[in-house]
C-alpha cells in the first residue's frame, strides 16, 4: 500500500471526526508552542544578561576591600585595611597584565544648579573608567587624563541628571554644586540605563580624589582592572592578590572576575531554560495520552469497520499502518502548527520588547518536533494494536 | 472446489462448551448456488465464516481447491479473503464517512491498484448494480436496497470466485430484496460460486441446492425447488 494511499485514507478518517481531531491537535500544539516560547524566553534572558555584562566591558577584574570567604587570616577586629589610591597606583605600576586601572569611590550627594537640586549617586573615578566600562558620551568630554592625586573640580553628568537640572539648556561649562563643592560640567553621558545595579543616567562622575574628599572616604569602593587578554585574567588576579596582601600585610581583599559572574549567570539561565523545556515536554506527553485516548475511542467506534477491513482481506500490517498514520498525522500537524504559533508569539514578544533578545534555540525546535512525533507514534501503537487484535467475526457482529 | 470433512466448531463459554457445528460433511462445486437454512442458533453463520476463512474449525479439514486451509497461516487466509472470497452482510457494513464510490474502491486501495483503474472499475461496478447515479452519495443518503447493492459491488470488485451472503435480504423490503437476489443470480450465472444463508424460503428457492442445519448438524439436503416440502417435513418432525 503506497504511503499516499495510507495518508488519504487516514486523513479521511480524521476529517470525518473533526472536533475530536481538532481537540487532540490542540493538545500537541500547546505542548510544542510552549516549548518554543518558553525556551525562547529562557534563551532571551540569558543573552540579555550576557549582553548587559559585555556592555560593561570585558576582561575585567574587580577588587573589593574585605574578604568574602571566612578565614582566620584577618585581624581580630575583622576590619580590612583601606583600599587606597596608592594601592591602585601600585597595581598599575607592578602588574604588567593590567591594561587599565580605574579606582572607584561611590556615595550619594546633593547636586544642585541654581535653585534646582537632586540627591544622586556620585561616582569618583579616572579617565581609564570610560574605556574599561565602555561609557558613551552624548556631549562634551569624559574626565581628563590627570595626575591621580590632583582631583580637578570637573564633573560629568548622567543623561537624566543633566535633563533634570538643565532642561534643554547646554550644561557644558556650567558650574554645579556637588555637596557644597563647585564643579564645572565638562560632559554628559549618553542614555544607557541601569547596569549592574547602577543607574548610569542619574549620576554624576567626578575625579576619584575629589570624590573621596567630597564623600569623606578613606577607602576606595572598588578598583576596576582591565587586562589585555582574557587569558591574562587568572594570572593577573593572583598577582593582584599577592601584591595587595604584601602591601597590607594580610589578605584582606576579594578579587572577582566579571567573566565568572557572567558564566555563572549564563549557566543558571541555561539550566532554567532546560528545566522549563522539560516541563513543556511533559505537557507534550500529556498531549500524547490525549492522542491515545482519541485513537482508542476511534478504534472502538470503528470496530465494525475494522471487522470489514479484515473480511475484505486487509492484513494486520495495513490496519496497523492506517491507525498509526492517523496518530502520527495528529502529532505532526499539531507539532507544525505549534511551531508556527510559538514562532508568532516569540516574534510578538520581540516586537513589543525589542531590547529583549527572545529567540528559540535550534535544539528546542528539534526537540519539540521530535518529541511530538515520537509521542504520536508511541501513543498510537496501543490503539492500533487493539485494532489489529479485534476478532473480525465479533467486530462484524456489531452493526 | 469446497470440501468440508468432519468440520466441528466448539466455543468455550466459561467452562461450558457450545457445539456450534458438529461433524459437517459437505462438498460445493465451482459455480454452484447453495442456500443454507435452519433455525436461529443452528450454526449457519458459523459455517459461512469457516468457509470464508474468517474462522477456523476446531476439528475436521477444509479443502479449498487443492489447499488444506488448516495448514495455512493467518497471512495466507487474509490473501484468500482478499482475492478469492467476497462477503455480503445483513447490515451492509458500509463505511459511513466514505461515499458509495469510495466504499467500492476500498478493497482495491488495500490491494494496491492504481487510482485511475480503481475509479474506472468502481464506477462500472456501481453501474452494474444500478446505483451509478448515487456514486458520490454517503451511505446514510441511500435506501437499504441501494446500500446492499453498493455492498455487493464492493464484495465483487476484486473478482472473487466465491460470494458468501449472510441474510442479504434480511433487512430489506421484498421488492428491494428481489433486486438484490436478481443481481446475485446474475453473478452466479456468470460462474460465481454463491452461498446464501437465509430464513426465507423464497430466497432458498432460487438455489440449486439447499442445506438445512439443525443444532450444528446437516439435517436435510434438497434441490432448491423442493425446499417447501423439506421445510414442512422438518416442521412435522419437530412436533
Ligand atoms: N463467539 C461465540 N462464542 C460463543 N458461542 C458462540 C459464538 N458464536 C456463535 N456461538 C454459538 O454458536 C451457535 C451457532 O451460532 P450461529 O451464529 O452460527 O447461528 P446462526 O445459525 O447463524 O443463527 P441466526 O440465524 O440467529 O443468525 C449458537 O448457539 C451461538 O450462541
Ligand atoms: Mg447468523
Amino acid at each position: 500500500m503506497r504511503p499516499v494511499e495510507v495518508l488519504r485514507f487516514s486523513l479521511k478518517a480524521l476529517t470525518g471526526h473533526s472536533l475530536r481531531t481538532a481537540l487532540s491537535l490542540l493538545g500537541v500544539m500547546i505542548g510544542v508552542a510552549a516549548v518554543v516560547v518558553l525556551t525562547a524566553l529562557g534563551e532571551g534572558a540569558r543573552l540579555y544578561v550576557v549582553d548587559q555584562f559585555n556592555s560593561l566591558g570585558t576582561n575585567l577584574l574587580i577588587v573589593l576591600p574585605g574578604r568574602t570567604e571566612t578565614s582566620g587570616t584577618m585581624g581580630i577586629g575583622g576590619v580590612p585595611n583601606d583600599l587606597t589610591l596608592e594601592d591602585a597606583q601600585a597595581i598599575a605600576r607592578e602588574i604588567s597584565q593590567a591594561r587599565r586601572v580605574a579606582p572607584i569611590s561611590m556615595g550619594t550627594e546633593e547636586v544642585a544648579f541654581r535653585e534646582r537640586s537632586r540627591q544622586i549617586v556620585v561616582l569618583g573615578t579616572t579617565s581609564e573608567y570610560q574605556h574599561a566600562r565602555r561609557v558613551q558620551l552624548q556631549r562634551g568630554e569624559f574626565l581628563p587624563d590627570e595626575e591621580l592625586f590632583r582631583g580637578a573640580n570637573v564633573a560629568v553628568l548622567g543623561h537624566k541628571a543633566a535633563k533634570e537640572l538643565f532642561d534643554n539648556r547646554d550644561p557644558i561649562g556650567a558650574v554645579v554644586r556637588v555637596g557644597g563643592w563647585r564643579m564645572r560640567v565638562i560632559g554628559v553621558l549618553a542614555k544607557q540605563g541601569t547596569k549592574m545595579g547602577v543607574n548610569f543616567d542619574d549620576l554624576v562622575i567626578v575625579p576619584v580624589r575629589t570624590g573621596m574628599k567630597m564623600l569623606n572616604r578613606s577607602s576606595l569602593f572598588r578598583i576596576l582592572i582591565q587586562v589585555h587578554a582574557h587569558t591574562d585574567l587568572d594570572l593577573a588576579r593572583d598577582r593582584v592578590v599577592d601584591l595587595i596582601t604584601e602591601r597590607h600585610e594580610e589578605e584582606d581583599i576579594t578579587v572577582i572576575t566579571q567573566d565568572a559572574v557572567v558564566s555563572t549567570f549564563s549557566a543558571i539561565l541555561n539550566t532554567l531554560t532546560l528545566a522549563v523545556a522539560a516541563i513543556a515536554a511533559i505537557s507534550l506527553s500529556v498531549a500524547g495520552i490525549g492522542i491515545m485516548n482519541v485513537m482508542l475511542v476511534s478504534v472502538s467506534e470503528r470496530t465494525s469497520e475494522v471487522g470489514l477491513l479484515k473480511a475484505v482481506g486487509v492484513n494486520n500490517r495495513q490496519i496497523l499502518t492506517v491507525f498509526l498514520a492517523e496518530a502520527s498525522l495528529i502529532s505532526i500537524a499539531g507539532g507544525l502548527i505549534g511551531l508556527g504559533t510559538g514562532w508568532l508569539i516569540v516574534r510578538t514578544v520581540v516586537r513589543l520588547w525589542p531590547a529583549f533578545p527572545a529567540t528559540t534555540p535550534l535544539w528546542a525546535v528539534g526537540a519539540a518536533l521530535g518529541v511530538s512525533i515520537v509521542v504520536g507514534v508511541v501513543f498510537g501503537v496501543i490503539p492500533a494494536r487493539r485494532a489489529t487484535g479485534l476478532d473480525p467475526i465479533a467486530a462484524l457482529g456489531q452493526r | 472446489m469446497i470440501r468440508l470433512e468432519g468440520i466441528c466448531r466448539t466455543f468455550e463459554v466459561g467452562d461450558q462448551p457450545v457445539y456450534a457445528l458438529v461433524d459437517v460433511q459437505e462438498e460445493i462445486r465451482a459455480g454452484e448456488h447453495v442456500a443454507i437454512m435452519g433455525p436461529s442458533g443452528s450454526g449457519k453463520s458459523t459455517l459461512l465464516n469457516i468457509v470464508g476463512c474468517l474462522d477456523r474449525p476446531t476439528a475436521g479439514s477444509y479443502h479449498l481447491d487443492d489447499r488444506e486451509v488448516g495448514q495455512l497461516d493467518d497471512g495466507e487466509l487474509t490473501q484468500i479473503r482478499r482475492h478469492e472470497i467476497g462477503f455480503v452482510f445483513q447490515f451492509f457494513h458500509l463505511v459511513s464517512r466514505l461515499t458509495a464510490q469510495e466504499n467500492v474502491e476500498m478493497p482495491m486501495v488495500f490491494a494496491n491498484l492504481p487510482r485511475a483503474e480503481r475509479r474506472e472499475r468502481a464506477r462500472q461496478a456501481l453501474d452494474a448494480v444500478g446505483v451509478g447515479a448515487r456514486a458520490d452519495h454517503l451511505p446514510e443518503q441511500l435506501s437499504g436496497g441501494e446500500r446492499q447493492r453498493v455492498a455487493l459491488a464492493r464484495a465483487t470488485i476484486l473478482r472473487p470466485k466465491i460470494l458468501l451472503a449472510d441474510e442479504p435480504t434480511g433487512n430489506l423490503d421484498s421488492k428491494s430484496g428481489r433486486v438484490v437476489l436478481d443481481l446475485l443470480d446474475g453473478l452466479n450465472d456468470d460462474g460465481l460460486t454463491l452461498i446464501v444463508v437465509t430464513h426465507d424460503a423464497r430466497v432458498a428457492h432460487r438455489a440449486d441446492r439447499v442445506i438445512v442445519l439443525v443444532d450444528g448438524k446437516i439435517a436435510k439436503r434438497a434441490p432448491g425447488d423442493r425446499i417447501n416440502e423439506v421445510l414442512s417435513l422438518l416442521a412435522e418432525e419437530d412436533e
